[in-house]
C-alpha cells in the first residue's frame, strides 16, 4: 500500500498522473482547507474585536491620546 | 557535449543551477539582516562580522573536504567503506574541481551544496547572538557547514545514502537534513553557552529582549523566503531521461526529479511552497495571537514542516502539515525556553529544528509507503524510518557534537565572552578603534563649529 498510488517507480512516466497523496480525496481536502482558512478569519474577528474594545477603554485618558497624536 | 540535446541539456542544467546558487545567497543576506536587527545596538558589528566570516570560512573548507565527504561516505561507516571511486572526482585536487572543458556541472552543483552548508552554519549563528566568541562560532561554522551536515547529506540526502535505501528516509526539501540538524547544534551550543545577561529574571521568567530594529527583521526574514525558493529550485535535478537516472523507470519521458532522482516538478514544488508559506503564517498569526516576529517566522517554519515531503504532498495537504508543525513548534520554544532556561535569541532552534523533526516524522505518515528511490531493493517510506532519521539529525549529528565541541570550547575558556565586554557591548568592546574615530570626529566638528562659525543673529 502507497499513499501516493505508486510503490515503485518502475513505471513508464507517460502513463503517470498525480503523484500527490491520498488521490480521489481531493474535494474532502479542499473543503477542511476551506473550513482552515474560515476559522482563522472567524478567530482573527473576534480576537481584533476583544483588542480594540480593551483600546477603545485605555483611550479614555485624553491626556494619552494627545501625547499619541503628537507623536504621530 | 555531443550532440545537440546533450549540449542544451548540459547548458541549461548548469546556468539553472548558477542561477540558484545566486537566489540562495538571499539567504545570508536575510539572516544577516535578521541578526543584526535583533541584536542591541552596542553588538551590531561583531554580530554582522560573526556571520559575514562565515561565507569564507566555510566556503573554503568545502572545497577542501565538505564536498568530498558527500560522495565518498554514502554507505561510510555502517554499511560499507568510503566510496573512493566517487570521492576521487570530487577531491580539491580533481581535475573536475576547476574550469575543465569535459565537465559543465561540479561547479555548480557544489555551489549549490555549498549555499546549503552556509545556510546551516548561519542558523547557529542567530541562536548565539551577544554572548558567543567569534573564535568559536567560526570553528561550530565549518564543523556544521562542511562536516556535519554533508555526513548527514550523504547519508540521507544521496540516492544512494544508507538511510535512503534501508530506512526509506525521504527529504526531499531538507526538514531534516539541513533545518534539523542545524536547529540540533545550535541548541547543543546554547545549552553550554547559557543565556545572555537579563534574559531571565531571578525567579527563572524568561524577558522577551526586543528588536532594535524591527524592519530589518521583517525585511531579512523577506529575503529568506525569497532565498528559500531558490533553495526548493537548487534541491531538484530540472531535466533528466530514465536512461540518465539508470533506474527503474521506463519509456522515454524525461522528467524533474528530487535529490533521490524520484519524480517531481518544478511546478508541483511551487505550489507547495506557496501554500506551505501560507499556512505556516496563519497559523502562526493565530497562535501568537498577531506577535509580528512569531508571524513571519511561523511562515518559515510551515515551509521548513512540509519541506520533507513538498515534492509530493498535495497543496492544501502542505498548507495544513504547514500550520499543524507550526503550532508544535511555537508551544514546544516557549516550553523548552520555561524549563530548560535556554536563550535561542532569534528562534532559530524552534523555527529550524523543531519544525524540521515534526515536519521528518509527518512526512512518514502521509507519505507511508510512497517509493523513496527509482532504484530497485529501497525501503519505502515509513513513520519508522523517518522518526529514526529525525533523531539521527537533530541528535546524532546536530545536539550532540555541537554539545561536546562547545563543553570543550567552555573548559577551555574560548566560548564566551567576559561579562564585562557583555554589558558594554562587543562593538565598543572590539571594534574601539571605530568608535574611538567616531568620538574624534564628533570632537573635530564641534572645535570647528565653536571656532568658525556664529549662531545666526
Amino acid at each position: 500500500m502507497s499513499s501516493i498510488g505508486y510503490e515503485s517507480w518502475a513505471v513508464d512516466l507517460a502513463d503517470v498522473g498525480p503523484i500527490y497523496p491520498f488521490q480521489g480525496y481531493e474535494v474532502l481536502m479542499v473543503a477542511i482547507g476551506v473550513i482552515f482558512w474560515l476559522g482563522w478569519h472567524r478567530i482573527q474577528f473576534v480576537r481584533e474585536n476583544e483588542h480594540l474594545e480593551r483600546a477603545k477603554k485605555r483611550a479614555l485618558d485624553h491626556e494619552k491620546v494627545q501625547q499619541s497624536v503628537e507623536r504621530y | 557535449m555531443d550532440g545537440n540535446l546533450n549540449a542544451l541539456t548540459t547548458v541549461f542544467t548548469e546556468f539553472y543551477y548558477w542561477v540558484t546558487v545566486v537566489f540562495m545567497f538571499l539567504i545570508h543576506v536575510g539572516f544577516c539582516m535578521y541578526e543584526v536587527g535583533a541584536s542591541r545596538r552596542r553588538n551590531h558589528m561583531h554580530t554582522l562580522m560573526k556571520n559575514v566570516m562565515v561565507i569564507p570560512l566555510v566556503t573554503v573548507t568545502f572545497f577542501f573536504f565538505g564536498w568530498w565527504i558527500y560522495w565518498a561516505f554514502p554507505m561510510f561507516p555502517f554499511f560499507g567503506g568510503l566510496d573512493h571511486e566517487m570521492g576521487s572526482g570530487n577531491l580539491p585536487w580533481a581535475e573536475t574541481m576547476g574550469p575543465n572543458a569535459a565537465d559543465r556541472i561540479t561547479g555548480v552543483f557544489w555551489a549549490a551544496f555549498l549555499l546549503f552548508s552556509w545556510t546551516a552554519a548561519s542558523i547557529v549563528s542567530g541562536a548565539v547572538i551577544e554572548r558567543i566568541r567569534s573564535s568559536a562560532l567560526w570553528v561550530h561554522a565549518v564543523l556544521i557547514g562542511s562536516v556535519w551536515w554533508i555526513i548527514d547529506a550523504a547519508w540521507g540526502w544521496h540516492y544512494g545514502g544508507w538511510m535512503v535505501k534501508y530506512l526509506g528516509y525521504h527529504d526531499a526539501y531538507a526538514s531534516g537534513v539541513i533545518h534539523a540538524i542545524a536547529g540540533g547544534y545550535a541548541l547543543g551550543v546554547i545549552a553550554v553557552l547559557g543565556p545572555r545577561i537579563g534574559k531571565f529574571a531571578k525567579d527563572g521568567t524568561p524577558r522577551d529582549i526586543p528588536p532594535h530594529n524591527p524592519w530589518m527583521l521583517t525585511i531579512g526574514i523577506f529575503l529568506i523566503y525569497t532565498g528559500f525558493w531558490g533553495f526548493y529550485a537548487a534541491c531538484n535535478v530540472p531535466v533528466i531521461s530514465p536512461e540518465g537516472i539508470g533506474g527503474q523507470i521506463t519509456g522515454t519521458t524525461w522528467t524533474a526529479t528530487n535529490i533521490y532522482l524520484a519524480p517531481t516538478s518544478l511546478s508541483g514544488i511551487t505550489f507547495n511552497f506557496l501554500m506551505s508559506l501560507s499556512g505556516g503564517l496563519m497559523a502562526a498569526y493565530v497562535v501568537s495571537k498577531g506577535d509580528a516576529f512569531w508571524t513571519f517566522s511561523g511562515g518559515l517554519a510551515g515551509v521548513i514542516t512540509a519541506s520533507a515531503g513538498n515534492d509530493l504532498y498535495h497543496p492544501v495537504q502542505a498548507m495544513l502539515i504547514a500550520a499543524v508543525g507550526v503550532v508544535i513548534v511555537y508551544r514546544l520554544h516557549f516550553w523548552v525556553e520555561r524549563r530548560f532556561k535556554l536563550d535561542d535569541a532569534v528562534g532559530a532552534v524552534a523555527v529550524h529544528g523543531y519544525a524540521g523533526f515534526v515536519g521528518l516524522i509527518i512526512a512518514g505518515f502521509v507519505l507511508w509507503g510512497a517509493p523513496s528511490s527509482p532504484y530497485e531493493g529501497y525501503a519505502t517510506v515509513n513513520p519508522l524510518g523517518q522518526f529514526i532519521g529525525a533523531l539521527i539529525m537533530f541528535f546524532g549529528l546536530g545536539f550532540l557534537p555541537a554539545f561536546a565541541v562547545s563543553k570543550i570550547q567552555a573548559a577551555m575558556g574560548v566560548l564566551r565572552i567576559p561579562e564585562e565586554v557583555e554589558l558594554e557591548g562587543l562593538d565598543y568592546a572590539e571594534h574601539h578603534a571605530y568608535e574611538e574615530a567616531k568620538e574624534a570626529i564628533i570632537e573635530a566638528d564641534k572645535a570647528h563649529l565653536a571656532t568658525k562659525l556664529t549662531p545666526a543673529e
